[in-house]
């Protein structure tokens, strides 16, 4: 039965994916559809099955929750403090380059780490280093660099190390 | 009420989109002017998207959601660019205003 | 109140897309152009969207969806040729 599942749905999340964007490209939910939308979410990752080498796994549903809750709401604080200091002098905004040292190893984590600094407060990641140990933010302003580093390492590295952790 | 929820999405989308192009227009350099477009920008358009959707919604008394689909990509892409814009900044050396700091050495 | 708040925000994102363009003409450097163009087709998908509420049709999210992708696809192929002096490899 596990082998059966396996061959007939090599990447669960990203069907779930594909059927979800089907149905909210045609913008619709009339039978039809929906049994479209399936065969393709099927079809599309066996095709491209050798595209995926790597397996996704997501554990510690409750973490995933807080995780996106935490960064929907620092978006939101994120956008009035930029558009605060935008608003305000610029002469007086003290601009740093931070270098982040990652414990998270798994790519997605990363990519995922990288996109969260970008979209808040402050901060935009800029590079990645070669073997992947290092990230380079540019942060708009920073008042105490260590303590910025730390906030993002608590904030959102934890958590993301904590849903990729166990694969 | 509807209206008022609707209007005030899309005025808040409108500011929010002009703050991401005033910090484009006057901050000092390259590094800090990406911080504009990829924040107040990109959550501008999302609520002016939101607001769309739910008046499509109403109007035609279903649920419009596709619109949430431009949000999602618009969230997921611009992160993206702005790590690419930076990092090619940084490979042709774009110079960067003199106060900005190095941490760690 | 809704075509009033509508016609606000028409002149708000008119005036962000004339400040994105300054950026684009003046530069100084290439950075500053591809970051000027990415943030002026995110005004053009919000004027769209705006026009399509105006205008009470629905036809105009295609095009925001169609802009939204090949502005993506643009910016990072212009990145990439500024990292690489190549865009494919």
């Amino acid at each position: 039965m596990k082998q059966f599942f396996k061959s007939f749905l090599p990447h669960p999340i990203l069907s779930l994916v594909l059927w979800g964007v089907w149905l909210l490209l045609n913008n619709t939910l009339a039978p039809g559809h929906i049994v479209l939308g399936a065969i393709l979410a099927l079809l599309i990752p066996k095709l491209t099955a050798s595209f995926w080498p790597e397996k996704v796994c997501l554990s510690h549903p409750v973490t995933i929750l807080k995780f996106t809750a935490i960064v929907l709401w620092d978006i939101m604080v994120a956008n009035i403090i930029v558009a605060k200091l935008i608003l305000g002098r610029t002469q007086h905004l003290q601009p740093a380059f931070l270098t982040i040292e990652l414990d998270i190893q798994h790519p997605l984590g990363i990519s995922l780490l990288a996109n969260t600094i970008s979209l808040t407060p402050g901060t935009v990641s800029c590079d990645l280093s070669e073997d992947r140990r290092c990230l380079l933010v540019h942060g708009l302003h920073v008042e105490d660099a260590d303590e910025t580093i730390n906030e993002i390492k608590q904030r959102y590295e934890r958590p993301l190390m904590e849903i990729f952790e166990s694969c | 009420m509807l209206e008022w929820i609707l209007s005030a999405l899309i005025i808040i989308g409108a500011v929010f989109t002009l703050i991401g192009s005033i910090g484009l227009f006057k901050l000092p350099d390259f590094y800090m002017r990406l911080h504009g477009p990829t924040k107040a920008t990109t959550l501008g358009v999302g609520a002016i998207l939101i607001a769309s959707a739910l008046y499509f919604g109403f109007k035609e008394d279903g649920i419009s959601l596709h619109e949430v689909l431009i949000t999602l990509f618009l969230f997921i892409t611009a992160p993206v660019s702005a790590h690419l814009m930076a990092k090619a900044a940084l490979h042709i050396e774009t110079r960067r205003i003199q106060r900005t700091r190095q941490h760690p050495k | 109140m809704l075509t009033t708040a509508l016609n606000i925000a028409f002149v708000l994102v008119t005036l962000a897309a004339l400040l994105s363009f300054y950026r684009l003409l003046k530069g100084p450097d290439v950075p500053d152009r591809i970051l000027a163009l990415d943030t002026l087709y995110i005004n053009a998908i919000a004027l769209l969207i705006l026009s399509g509420l105006r205008l009470e049709s629905a036809l105009y999210f295609e095009a925001a969806l169609l802009i939204a992708v090949m502005g993506f696809v643009g910016t990072v192929a212009l990145s990439k040729y500024l990292l690489r002096g190549d865009i494919m490899e």
